[in-house]
């Protein structure tokens, strides 16, 4: 399970005041807690920033690589942005996201294929959300083939099946769910991604509920998350399943986070 | 005037079965249409809306009571009269160019609705011109705009814009919402409220049209 540590997000009160103030204490210790809790990648998003969204990106970037030596995952929108984020970043970066939408594919398209790197590809076409798995497997099946053909391995393609309220409609758990299953097996190789907090919109206890689709999520084949791993719930949650599947050889995994104190049980 | 407690309750409980119920027997009692409807059906909602905003209820509760409002007014629409049922005012609504998203937009339509309000939804991805579009045609008393991308936000000024330059920005109120939104950002580019979720939408509304 490759996990990229979601924390760093100007969306969050906390992170947008550190990158104003260019506060390299607070992100730095951001970076290093979700790096010592096992991210594989950590993400960056200076979003909020809107017209100075380049310089902070490009920042967050050298303030994170400077503290954890781990690949990040780029998450913008905006060619320029990552284009000189991809500049400064050491390693493979991973690209979140691209999208059948045209505009955002064609501006982005030179951008990922100018170097090495891992590609988020998010289930969203044109001119809505899809809803259905089917719908959800036919922009995966041609997010695909587009990028596959521009020569990106599918091995570094991470399909983001999109998540979308339970509370709003009933059936978009299993909706997610469903993709993520067909996905895995049409396209032997290529990743799927998620994040978890879309699904309990709108109800009470959403950490258990965003927990507990997690655990669906693996179970339905997800190969990747964008998540807290210094949540010490949500990953007992995702190292127990794991282990249940039979993914833990010798249970070491789950041992060894409990007795690091990286997870709590209920 | 008649007391429609039990169908005010009903349809906050989303008992539809008994809203129903309820709302035949106003009906065979002689209650007036518009009585049944300000005092039952929208007295219920904005009871739901307030305790949605509050954190009492969730939205698949709120979704339920609004299907049950829905479900009564399939009974009285048939009998409107003309000028039966007044509406508190119209809104025009979607979310702005570049985004999809329209859960939130559908919530506050939906809550709009139920308070007595006539919504025009344009959807989604609609650019400046086709809000100034729609507006000239339908005069709505209220431009409502929703953004859930901080890439989208800027969306939201440039609709103002060309609602100026179109010179009908003083014949509206500008609402916006959605998740990276604030008050602090309507302020900024000059829109006349903001709206932190479903419930408050309808109590912002009724503030910026003056009705209570």
């Amino acid at each position: 399970m490759i996990i990229v540590g979601e924390k760093i997000n100007t969306s969050r009160k906390s992170i947008e005041e550190a990158v104003e103030k260019r506060d390299v204490g607070f992100i730095t210790k951001v970076a290093r807690d979700q790096a010592e809790a096992g991210a594989h990648y950590i993400d960056v998003n200076a979003g909020t920033f809107l017209d100075r969204e380049v310089d902070c990106l490009c920042w967050l970037v050298e303030t994170v690589q400077n503290e954890v030596a781990l690949p990040l995952c780029l998450d913008s929108p905006n060619p320029k942005a990552l284009s000189e984020a991809m500049k400064r970043h050491k390693g493979e970066p991973m690209i979140n996201s691209i999208s059948l939408e045209e505009d955002r594919f064609q501006s982005l398209l030179p951008v990922i294929t100018s170097q090495p790197c891992h590609v988020v590809a998010l289930c969203m076409a044109q001119t809505s959300m899809p809803t259905t798995v089917e719908e959800r497997v036919q922009v995966a099946s041609e997010l695909i083939k587009k990028l596959t053909d521009e020569g990106i391995p599918l091995e570094r393609i991470y399909v983001d099946p999109l998540v979308q309220p339970v509370s709003v409609d009933t059936r978009m758990g299993i909706a997610t769910l469903g993709a993520i299953n067909r996905i895995m097996n049409d396209f032997p190789g290529v990743n799927t991604i998620c994040g978890l907090s879309n699904i309990s919109f709108g109800l009470p206890e959403r950490r258990l509920i965003n927990r507990n689709f997690l655990a669906l999520c693996i179970s339905y084949g997800l190969s990747a998350a964008i998540l807290d791993p210094t949540d010490k719930q949500l990953v007992a949650s995702l190292l127990a399943v794991e282990m249940l599947l039979g993914r833990d050889e010798y249970c070491e995994n789950f041992i060894d986070a409990y007795q690091n104190g990286r997870i709590v049980g209920g | 005037m008649s007391d429609f407690k039990a169908l005010a309750e009903s349809v906050m409980k989303a008992d539809i079965k008994t809203a129903v119920a309820e709302t035949q027997s106003a009906l065979d009692a002689g209650s007036r249409v518009q009585d049944i409807v300000d005092n039952g059906l929208i007295a219920a909602m904005d009871e739901v809306g307030d305790r949605f905003s509050k954190g009492l209820i969730f939205v698949p509760q709120m979704l339920r009571s609004a299907k049950a409002m829905k479900e009564c007014m399939k009974l009285l629409e048939p009998l409107f009269q003309e000028g039966d049922v007044t509406s508190k005012g119209k809104v025009l609504i979607a979310t702005v160019k570049g985004d999809l998203h329209d859960i939130g937009k559908n919530l506050v339509a939906m809550m709009m609705e139920g308070a007595g309000f006539t919504i025009i939804d344009l959807g989604v991805d609609v650019s400046p011109d086709k809000f100034v579009q729609k507006a000239q045609e339908v005069e709505p008393d209220i431009v409502a705009m929703s953004a859930l991308l901080s890439t989208t936000m800027p969306a939201m000024p440039h609709t103002i814009e060309a609602l100026e330059k179109a010179g009908i920005r003083n014949k509206v109120k500008v609402m916006i919402g959605g998740a990276p939104v604030t008050q602090k950002y309507a302020q900024e580019i000059k829109a006349d409220s903001y709206a932190s979720d479903a419930g408050s939408a309808v109590s912002k509304a009724k503030e910026l049209l003056g009705i209570g």
